[in-house]
């Protein structure tokens, strides 16, 4: 919930940190005792960034009451500012991401910087050294070009070939990403200083990792959400499910500790949510399923500039009727249900945010005992920085994006339309012959009629 | 040639001190270390004596030189070996080569894994060896599925098992890597966190850097072995021109980082690489082995057989006036690839050495000398192929911005797995667009 370091350290603060800085280095990476709750002895006081307001309303309670409802109030604030952004549409949605992407690669690149003061016993030299910052945010920047490219070049295709300066771009993309990436490459190798090579490379090898987990599950997200909004929302909305049912559960219920690195976690507050994310995810897609604004690809309209979220909707969000197995038929009295069939992906995706979400939560928590950090940072009061709140969905994304690609959809049809305009001539027509034989074959095309 | 750590115990001092003080090489006295690098005899003091590997016969020949001239040999008679190693392996087909490229990877990996252990003392604990390993064995399957998916469809047809696997190939990669990490986190031992952590990104970077390149590297094999054969070989030529120029006429150190390189090395390599180059590459576009796209055909062997393409047919180039006063030649019939040779061996000339650079940074950092001693005189397979670090990348973007569209068969692949409505579409858009440029009749319809 607080940071235990600030930014920018005072002098004070830079003595203290030293002094634990030695006693650290001995240790080697010993973690504290398991109380994540205690704060280090030595460290300085917590800040709270609560704001003014909420602190006066609560002032009255006790303090582990007051630590609940701003938890909880501050979960309402996000899930709400979350409903209405998915209401003002996908641009949105994107830009949102975008941000929350820079400014979790802010906190990780900062808890980095801050760790390796102190391993170093070099406390400022880090920030006197101004190629790092700058480098890290320029690899952020192509890295973000690249992809943001690829996702422009693949469904804004049509307005992407009217502009010319814009088609040069998207033609040479890859090139003019690869160049810019160089020239980062080439300035990092050249902004190599005699007594703080190992320093550097670690902020290099650093931020590749953070980009590589960061940045490419954002894309993926945004693919997703290219999809249709409802595989953007059911999955994140699966993993805070989760996040909140195992708590309660485990708050009510909790006994038998679950693994070693995250005490507060309990195999009751587990099994519970797992069955109550099931179950949620199951009435959530229901309630979705219904509405073509999150089921149909987000599509960009050429004629009026806009995002267009308008279709016909597969077969997947078709109600049908299922024939229950036996067992439930003699439980619940039904013989049959009429069901989405996205509601049984569902299941698969809901089962996938219980099982494994939690794995990327001990991930962040065993990353955060490891740099002895409480939080990533204190962006949310209660919560701490915005990467707490979004550890578990690493992994996520990348699933349903991996899910979709196997199971739901074959590849994109104007991509694969752009590339066949793209070969030869000769090689269009071959295609084309094999193309008609197929569909002959499979009577999609008579072989008398082909109708003009 | 020799490493500055021993595997799993060796100097407790060393090892000691290397994690808990700053970069600060004064400490070892090393500040002088540039004036040392170029001499390549003397061992620094804090170092395990030498392990001298190579052969004996090489040895009994050499034993009578004086020791600088014997390594000079040495080197020499390697360098040798390995490109005659190269080449005999290119005559044996494009298989050996694949696998001499998944070789070389996997040792590279293993060269640079065994430095994260060292310089972490995670020797003891097992379980990073076994999730090393198993990540790059996942992410290999993921690239070569992908590689054969693409390039093998034939084989692929014909299996059943396979089209099961070729299907669903990134939802197992996918399940494969996830148990990597859950398996990781479930490895994390109290007292460890941070060192757990730092095997874990060091894993992830290695693999981006190594096994991301000789992927690269493979798919630019498939479009020809000529775009195989020329960046590597630029490289090595830059090596060897560079290291000569700088031995005749070097003078002007180049950068801090590696004191042995010059400028006179730098810019008379870069010019010999150009020419190199050129020369090399009119050499092998000659031949269809060389210049034609690999295909895996339906008897099971790889097919090297196609009508060159334009870019390997010689044509006729007007020079420009300069030159044609000083060669009297008005026009010269040239391939169009020796063009694009010439741009491949700029890059490797000019940002091929920040490869080498950033692995010069890189051994200073962690202290070592050479990322192994497997080749003698030589060091690492990791050391010989720095500077082919990025130049793999570049020719496969370079391939894939400016030579080649999209593989037809891959296409061809995509359109049959669409929705058949989506193909009905494609398909009535494909034959307007060909009917419009003229390569269907209009009038002619029928099976």
């Amino acid at each position: 919930m607080t940071e235990l370091r600030h930014r920018g350290p005072t002098e004070k603060d830079l003595l203290q940190q030293q002094q634990e800085s030695e006693s650290e280095v001995r240790t080697d990476g010993e973690a504290p005792s398991d109380s994540e709750i205690k704060p280090d002895p030595g460290v300085p006081p917590t800040v709270d960034d609560t704001p003014e307001v909420l602190s006066k309303a609560l002032s009255g309670m006790s303090s582990r009451w007051k630590n609940w409802w701003v938890r909880g109030i501050l979960t309402l604030a996000m899930i709400s500012f979350f409903f209405i952004i998915i209401y003002l549409g996908p641009m949105v949605l994107m830009m949102i991401v975008s941000a929350l992407r820079g400014q979790a690669k802010h906190n990780l690149k900062f808890r980095v910087s801050c760790f390796r003061d102190h391993h170093d016993s070099l406390p400022p030299i880090l920030y006197h050294l101004p190629w790092f910052r700058t480098l890290s945010w320029y690899f952020l920047l192509c890295v973000n070009y690249f992809f943001y490219g690829e996702t422009v070049t693949d469904y804004f295709s049509a307005l992407v070939q009217r502009e010319e300066p814009l088609r040069i771009l998207s033609k040479y993309h890859r090139f003019i990403s690869f160049t810019l990436y160089l020239t980062g490459f080439c300035m990092f190798v050249l902004s190599l200083v005699k007594k703080h090579y190992r320093l550097q490379f670690y902020m290099f090898g650093w931020t590749h990792v953070t980009l590589l987990i960061v940045v490419t599950q954002s894309h993926l997200i945004i693919h997703n959400l290219f999809e249709g909004m409802i595989w953007f929302i059911v999955p994140i909305s699966c993993v805070i499910c989760n996040d909140i049912m195992a708590y309660m559960f485990g708050f009510f219920f909790g006994r038998t500790p679950l693994i070693k690195l995250s005490p507060k976690k309990t195999w009751e507050g587990f099994i519970g949510g797992f069955f109550a994310t099931v179950v949620f995810g199951l009435l959530l897609s229901y309630v979705m399923a219904g509405w073509r604004y999150f089921v149909c690809p987000v599509e960009f309209n050429n004629d009026s500039n806009r995002f267009e979220v308008d279709c016909e909707p597969s077969d997947l969000f078709q109600l049908q009727d299922y024939t229950l197995p036996s067992v439930l038929q003699s439980l619940i009295g039904w013989e049959t249900v009429r069901i989405y069939p996205f509601q049984i992906h569902s299941v698969a995706l809901s089962a996938f945010a219980s099982l494994m979400g939690p794995f990327g939560g001990f991930f962040a928590s065993g990353f955060k005992r490891a740099f002895k950090i409480k939080d990533f940072a204190n962006t949310i009061p209660g919560h701490g920085g915005i990467m707490d709140r979004f550890d578990c969905q690493y992994l996520m994304a990348t699933f349903v994006n991996v899910y979709i690609g196997s199971f739901i959809r074959g590849p994109n049809p104007s991509r694969v339309m752009q590339q066949l305009l793209a070969l030869r001539l000769d090689q269009q027509l071959h295609i084309f012959n094999t193309l008609r034989a197929h569909l002959i074959e499979k009577g999609l095309l008579s072989a008398i009629e082909e109708a003009a | 040639m020799t490493e500055l750590r021993k595997r799993g115990g060796g100097d407790r001092d060393a090892e000691n001190i290397s994690d808990k003080d700053t970069d600060g090489e004064d400490r070892f006295g090393l500040g002088g270390e540039g004036d040392r690098d170029s001499k390549p005899d003397t061992d620094t003091p804090e170092v395990q004596p030498s392990v001298d590997n190579t052969p004996k016969c090489l040895n009994k020949a050499l034993a009578g030189m004086s020791s600088r001239w014997k390594n000079w040999w040495i080197r020499g008679i390697l360098t040798l070996t390995m490109i005659s190693g190269f080449f005999l392996i290119i005559y044996m087909g494009p298989l050996p080569l694949m696998l001499m490229v998944l070789a070389i990877q996997i040792k590279c990996f293993q060269e640079i894994i065994t430095i994260g252990y060292r310089v972490y003392h995670s020797y003891e604990l097992p379980w990073f060896r076994t999730l090393s390993w198993y990540f790059l064995l996942c992410v290999n399957y993921f690239f070569y599925g992908e590689t054969v998916a693409e390039n093998f469809g034939n084989l692929v047809q014909r299996d059943e098992p396979l089209q099961f696997l070729v299907r669903y190939h990134r939802f197992i990669s996918f399940a494969l890597y996830l148990s990597g990490f859950c398996m990781f986190v479930l490895s994390l031992v109290k007292k460890h966190y941070r060192l757990q952590f730092y095997m874990f990104a060091w894993t992830h970077v290695t693999l981006l850097i190594v096994v991301s390149q000789s992927h690269l590297v493979i798919q630019n094999l498939f479009e020809g072995l000529i775009w195989f054969i020329v960046p590597i070989s630029t490289v090595i030529c830059n090596d060897i021109t560079a290291y000569i120029c700088g031995f005749f006429f070097g003078r002007t150190p180049l950068i801090k980082l590696s004191p042995k390189k010059t400028w006179e090395g730098f810019i008379g390599g870069f010019f010999s690489t150009v020419v190199f180059g050129f020369i090399f590459a009119y050499l092998l576009a000659q031949y269809n082995y060389f210049v034609c796209p690999v295909e895996y055909s339906e008897s099971n062997s790889f097919l090297i057989d196609c009508e060159p393409s334009d870019l390997f047919v010689l044509q006729d180039y007007t020079l420009p006036s300069v030159l044609q006063t000083v060669l009297r030649w008005k026009t010269v019939k040239i391939y169009p690839f020796q063009i694009h040779s010439i741009a491949l061996s700029t890059f490797a000339s000019l940002i091929g050495p920040f490869g080498g650079f950033f692995a010069s940074g890189f051994k200073r950092a962690f202290k070592i000398k050479d990322f192994a001693d497997t080749i003698p005189g030589h060091g690492g397979i990791m050391d010989r192929f720095d500077c082919q670090y990025l130049v793999a990348t570049f020719v496969h973007v370079y391939l894939t911005s400016f030579i080649r569209g999209p593989n037809p068969s891959k296409v061809l692949q995509q359109l049959l797995v669409l929705q058949p409505e989506q193909q009905l579409s494609i398909f009535n858009t494909l034959k307007s667009h060909l009917t419009e440029t003229g390569m269907i009749p209009p009038a002619i319809r029928g099976p």
